[in-house]
């Protein structure tokens, strides 16, 4: 009897530290989703290149999570990126020619749209489109501008 | 040479017919398992306490150190591109996707595969399983089937207390010897870790417990009843679980990405 219930116990103790262990991988380690909202209104906006923007990437307003980019694709008439996002229902306050930019988080991170409010006095709601756009920075093109404006500069120097 | 030939047909028939019985065991194993989850309980448990509760130590004490090295790792590493944050995200994707449950595996193998394998050869060397028979009592139900599942439900648990002990060894190495900053440490972690790289680990934990269990159980069970038969048998046991493990491992995680 001693000993089935010293079993019991230290079985008891094992199940108890595994699923605590569980517990812990699932929520403490993967932050996952840090949006949550119980109703949220889709928004779009318009890019000319949207870099390596992809679903789920968060949409950012001075830094704090307030959506989450749910398609991109890509018209075929404009030739231009889409980009459909989700914005938490809370934040119904944002005015309408607020312009969205793609920006990168760190120098490896992955991108994220940041919005920067303007000053109208209508606010987005469902559907609307962001019209003060920028498009995300791609890192060749960057360096292909550097190249063709130090080149000038040489030449005037010369 | 006609003999030779012979000998090849006569091994490849025998090996079909090995693993053939291998499957058949595997469904006996399954068919009865519900019954005795149910209604005797009382043995998983204790056997959940012989494979999972006195597997503890060595699997803590191997996570903390498996972390730890981890972490000593990519810290040395990472701080030749200034990324010393990332020091914890290596930590934790290797230990929750792969060495986790392929380590915990292994070593279940060696502590509790072993141990099982040699109970039950030595249970059927002295007799006891005919002795069972004799007496209307199944010894797979009896004695295989507990053991098998006191395997199933402990090894997913040693996995996750694997990984979770070996995060804290990357912890120690990472904030506190090399002072990386604490909240950048398991920001990035949380950042980087999704969801699905978690279930990955715990399928392949779970899978592993039910080859781990069944090849140490199969093994015991077709041991040839002897001392040196019963030693082959656990040695058996661990190369086939260890090549096994390996091999579902590659198949799980290229089925996942």
């Amino acid at each position: 009897m001693r000993q089935t219930r010293s079993v019991e116990i230290g079985t008891g103790l094992f199940v108890l530290l595994g699923m605590s262990a569980l517990f812990f991988l699932t929520t403490q380690t993967t932050g996952g989703d840090d949006f949550q909202a119980e109703s949220v209104y889709m928004v779009e906006a318009r890019f000319e290149n949207v870099g390596s923007l992809r679903q789920r990437a968060p949409v950012t307003m001075s830094g704090v999570t307030i959506g989450r980019v749910t398609d991109v694709t890509f018209d075929p008439v404009s030739l231009e990126a889409v980009v459909q996002f989700v914005i938490d229902a809370k934040f119904d306050r944002i005015p309408d020619d607020t312009d969205a930019s793609i920006l990168t988080s760190g120098i490896l991170g992955s991108q994220y749209i940041g919005l920067q409010a303007g000053g109208s006095d209508m606010y987005l709601e469902e559907g609307s489109e962001i019209l003060f756009t920028q498009s995300a920075i791609i890192l060749e093109n960057l360096i292909g501008k550097f190249l063709v404006n130090s080149g000038s500069s040489d030449e005037e120097s010369n | 040479m006609r003999r030779s030939v012979q000998d090849i047909y006569e091994n490849s028939f025998e090996f079909l017919r090995t693993f053939g019985a291998f499957q058949l065991f595997f469904l006996r194993l399954l068919r009865y398992s519900p019954g005795i989850f149910f209604s005797r309980f009382d043995l998983v448990v204790k056997q959940v306490y012989n494979t999972g509760a006195l597997s503890l130590v060595i699997i803590m004490v191997c996570g903390l150190f498996v972390g730890a090295v981890l972490a000593l790792q990519a810290y040395s590493n990472m701080s030749v591109f200034n990324a010393e944050d990332w020091t914890g995200v290596a930590a934790a994707f290797a230990l929750v996707k792969e060495l986790g449950p392929v380590l915990t595996a292994i070593l279940f193998a060696g502590r509790a595969g072993t141990a099982l394998t040699s109970e039950i050869g030595l249970m059927k060397a002295t007799d006891q399983l005919s002795a069972m028979e004799m007496m209307a009592v199944n010894p797979v139900r009896r004695v295989l089937v507990p053991r098998f599942l006191g395997g199933v439900i402990a090894m997913p648990l040693l996995a996750a207390i694997f990984s979770g002990i070996g995060l804290f060894g990357a912890h120690l190495v990472g904030v506190e010897l090399f002072q990386v900053d604490v909240g950048s440490f398991w920001q990035q972690i949380q950042l980087t870790l999704e969801i699905d790289d978690v279930r990955e680990g715990i399928i392949k934990s779970c899978v592993f417990g039910v080859a781990a269990s069944l090849i140490a159980v199969w093994e015991g069970y077709n041991a040839v009843p002897t001392a040196e038969g019963v030693g082959r048998a656990t040695t058996r046991t661990v190369v086939i679980t260890a090549i096994a493990i390996l091999v579902f491992d590659f198949m799980i995680t290229a089925a996942l990405i």
